[in-house]
């Protein structure tokens, strides 16, 4: 376990440490950089900027000097935003999208798992067809599509809502359900088809004989093991959403993370780019982690192992 | 009261004019008279009240708006650049001169000035001023915070907006000394600037963002962070800052300590940070929002049949860069060609915000000598707002290339963005249809749109320019030889001299004399194609009321205030 753990660990670091250089990279290598203005600006004014900034150091050597920094947790000051370090924008608008992100992942699971257990038991039934079509329409209508509708719907005709901004729970309900539409349907589809496997198994058949209720059946025995591809997904899902979606964000006026990054891609804020990748990715590969531990708990068959029998 | 009662009636004791009244269809005379006149009497004075409390300001004075950016870059004064953060700065502080409704400076901090008989020497008196906190706001305060925003160390961009002082370029590119700019406080009421030329509008930039005050021992505290925090936001505007949440909102409050505070009407503004322009649009109709400085183009047509969207003018051209160093587009025949066969009406129809079809390049809005007058109408159009076909197939023929046979594929290049490759189609079809020739359309991201235009990589390139202040030069003196803003490789040294002489004179009359012949070049020689002056369309609650909007695009609140309904 240990030997597994320490592999693991390394792996990790390398892995981000490939994101963080190939990400570098590449933005430095896109057209334009954080001061290009339709305004140009007098050429004395800019290259005094991009002194201050190191911008025109050697390529190298910002490179060097970075990773450096990035060891420290030292992410650097905002090109953009004067005056906002990058460390503050993660503290002050990464639990804003942790907080949306959780929410719709705890909806869709309270919502997803249930659905996918009622329509493998009542596999073909109504149930079944309703949930997978509605599920059809979960994974294929865009969150902004979801967001703008609902927006329309409950904010503008009905006036149930606030139609955006964030800070009281009222905030939270119409992008919570934008945002939990696609995993909620992912989940259902993934419980409803695992469980449905599962049902099939000899111990399943020899719980009945036994004389076991469904009830029994299904909670202590089946659901387990069936959630193990909801517990895969849920890795990815739970990193992703908690970095933040730009659209849902956008669109609600959130003050959220994902935002953040997006327009920093198009401001070319360098710092702000490499020090939000960063983040997400060890994000990433942190819950990847839990994720495979998690295993352990769920099926004992699975023992982390480092690879030799 | 006896005596009263007896005047009353008696009052109706006349002739018999009142003794038929065909449409009251009642007895007259005695009793029911007096009733029926009290009965108007107070219907007339209930209607005046009603109307007075109609007409009166709300008891909430509060103010939400939007003005279409997620976060400002920055409240620092002497390091802000876009339009939004210019309102919000606006609202927050006072320069020496403040833009009254016609954009015409008015005295601000600054009492009254004195300006010297060369035109080059202005001499600010101050008022009785505070800051936000107390402080008295002095000249030295005026000068700590200009040269501040000169310094190299300050990186501000706009620093170029101060380099009309003498010894002040020198400062910001490090080769003169923070003393040698000519801008000092003669005491604590009374600031000297020397100018390297008369300048004639001086005053208005006197106005802008950049020229703004900020409080010295607060700044030098905190001098990255001392704007984030309301506690540290030091200013002596109509306004005060009292919360910031970031990519969220940004609240103002009624600053009781400014100068002219008895005329500030509003007590509070929210300023909502959204930059999705659906979303504000639904905010604004769910009535969430009281303004919206961004609505969905797609949109105009339905909101301006429902009346819920209104333009106001702007300071600002769109036209098409051309690179006259791409073969054919270095004939100028060519060039007249393809700005001939452009229906700019039709474009404005696209545009559908009411724009105006561009004339020439400087937009209205500018006065010209006398007062009263428009520079652009005294100008003169030099292009016409529909397509001359003839006469563009003829210009084109005579360059060589009879229609349009032989002439080479040239390529729009804009960045991403619907409206831009709307107006890109509209364009590609009419120099299809009317000239013969084919051109290919090219989306770049933002960034990447720039850069090619630095470095000539285009051959014909959407833009667009908006004036920093109220003058024709924020238009022409970017086509100087070489001129940063210049991406088209042209120029003309009797262009280049003509701008020279409007830097350097003094004389009103000389100078828009000089800036006329400048754009009589311009037009003839056509390295840009004006296509349409901007306009700016927003959404605005009837009950919102004397919104002072800058032809510039920044919106003043001083003397706002919001009606009772």
């Amino acid at each position: 376990m240990a030997r597994y753990l320490l592999r693991r660990f390394i792996s990790m670091i390398l892995a981000i440490w490939v994101v963080a250089t190939l990400t570098f990279f590449i933005m430095k290598a896109l057209p334009g950089g954080p001061f290009a203005r339709e305004k140009a600006l007098p050429p004395s004014i800019l290259a005094n900027i991009e002194e201050r900034y190191h911008l025109n150091d050697p390529l190298l050597t910002q490179y060097a000097d970075y990773m450096v920094r990035l060891v420290k947790w030292d992410l650097g000051p905002s090109f953009k935003q004067k005056g906002r370090d990058v460390n503050e924008i993660i503290t002050d608008h990464f639990p804003v999208s942790a907080q949306l992100g959780l929410s719709a992942v705890f909806l869709s699971l309270l919502i997803g798992i249930p659905a996918g257990i009622i329509s493998a038991l009542r596999q073909n039934k109504w149930q079944d067809q309703l949930a997978m079509f509605l599920s059809v329409i979960g994974v294929s209508v865009p969150s902004f599509v979801m967001a703008t509708l609902l927006m329309y719907v409950f904010a503008l005709k009905l006036g149930w809502l606030p139609a955006a901004m964030w800070g009281e729970l009222k905030h939270m309900v119409l992008p919570t359900i934008s945002l939990a539409g696609f995993p909620m349907a992912f989940v259902a589809r993934l419980t409803r088809s695992s469980m449905l496997e599962v049902l099939q198994q000899d111990y399943i058949r020899t719980a009945k004989s036994k004389g076991l209720s469904q009830r029994v059946i299904i909670y202590r025995h089946a659901l387990k093991n069936s959630l193990i591809p909801v517990i895969t997904y849920l890795g990815p899902l739970v990193a992703g959403i908690l970095t933040g979606s730009f659209v849902v964000e956008k669109i609600f006026a959130i003050p959220g993370l994902g935002r953040y990054f997006v327009q920093s891609i198009n401001n070319r804020d360098y710092t702000v780019i490499m020090g939000i990748t960063f983040f997400d990715s060890l994000l990433l590969v942190g819950l990847n982690f839990l994720v495979d531990l998690a295993y352990t708990l769920v099926d004992p068959r699975i023992r982390l192992m480092d690879g030799r029998k | 009261m006896y005596h009263d009662k007896v005047k009353l009636e008696n009052a109706f004791r006349v002739g018999g004019s009142f003794r038929s009244l065909p449409f009251l269809n009642m007895k007259i005379g005695g009793n029911l008279m007096r009733r029926t006149t009290l009965v108007l009497v107070c219907l007339m004075v209930a209607t005046a009240l009603a109307a007075s409390v109609f007409a009166a300001p709300a008891k909430d004075q509060t103010l939400t708006m939007n003005l279409g950016v997620a976060e400002p870059e920055t409240l620092d004064p002497a390091k802000s650049t876009g339009v939004a953060e210019s309102t919000i700065l606006l609202n927050l502080h006072e320069g020496l001169t403040r833009l009254d409704k016609d954009g015409n400076p008015a005295p601000g901090i600054a009492e009254k000035w004195d300006i010297s008989k060369d035109g080059k020497t202005y001499t600010f008196h101050l008022r009785n001023a505070k800051w936000n906190n107390g402080d008295p706001i002095t000249a030295q305060d005026f000068e700590w915070s200009w040269k501040r925003a000169l310094a190299p160390e300050t990186m501000a961009e706009y620093a170029y907006q101060l380099w009309y002082i003498k010894g002040a370029q020198a400062y910001t590119e490090g080769t003169g000394k923070a003393a040698d700019v000519a801008v000092k406080a003669i005491n604590d009421r009374t600031l000297q600037v020397e100018l390297n030329a008369p300048t004639g509008y001086w005053l208005s930039l006197c106005a802008f963002p950049t020229l703004l005050p900020v409080h010295p021992k607060t700044v030098e505290a905190n001098p990255d962070k001392w704007f984030m925090s309301p506690k540290t936001y030091i200013s002596a505007g109509p306004f005060k800052m009292t919360e910031w949440k970031h990519n969220s909102q940004l609240v103002l409050e009624k600053n009781p300590l400014y100068w002219d505070a008895k005329n500030v009407k509003l007590n509070k503004v929210v300023i909502t940070l959204i930059d999705s322009q659906i979303t504000e649009l639904t905010m604004f109709e769910t009535g969430e929002l009281d303004y919206g400085d961004n609505p969905p183009p797609a949109e105009f047509p339905r909101l301006q049949k429902e009346k819920k969207l209104a333009i106001s003018p702007y300071l600002g051209c769109y036209y098409y860069l051309l690179n006259v160093n791409v073969k054919p587009l270095s004939d100028v025949r060519v060039r007249h060609a393809l700005s001939m066969a452009i229906d700019r009406t039709t474009i404005t129809q696209i545009t559908a915000g009411g724009q105006k079809p561009a004339t020439a390049y400087v937009p209205f809005g500018i006065p010209d000598l006398k007062s009263g007058t428009d520079f652009r109408t005294a100008g003169g159009a030099y292009l016409k707002e529909t397509a001359q076909v003839a006469e563009a197939k003829k210009l084109l023929a005579d360059a060589g290339y009879a229609d349009g046979k032989g002439f080479p594929t040239l390529s729009i290049l804009y960045n991403t963005n619907e409206m831009h490759k709307t107006i890109a189609e509209a364009i590609q079809e009419m120099w299809k249809k009317n000239l013969g020739i084919n051109v290919t359309l090219t989306n770049q991201e933002w960034g990447v749109y720039l850069e090619s235009r630095n470095t000539g990589d285009y051959s014909v390139a959407r833009a667009g320019w908006i004036g920093d202040y109220v003058d024709p030069m924020t238009f022409l003196d970017m086509w100087v030889t070489g001129g940063g803003n210049n991406d088209t490789n042209w120029g003309s040294p009797k262009y280049d001299e003509l701008i020279k002489t409007v830097m350097n004179s003094g004389v009103q009359a000389e100078r828009v004399k000089a800036m006329h012949a400048a754009e009589d070049i311009l037009m003839k020689e056509m390295p840009i194609i004006p296509i349409y002056f901007y306009t700016r369309p927003y959404l605005m609650k009837p009950w919102v009321k004397d919104m002072i909007r800058l032809v510039t695009g920044h919106i003043d609140l001083k003397y706002s205030y919001i009606e009772a309904h």
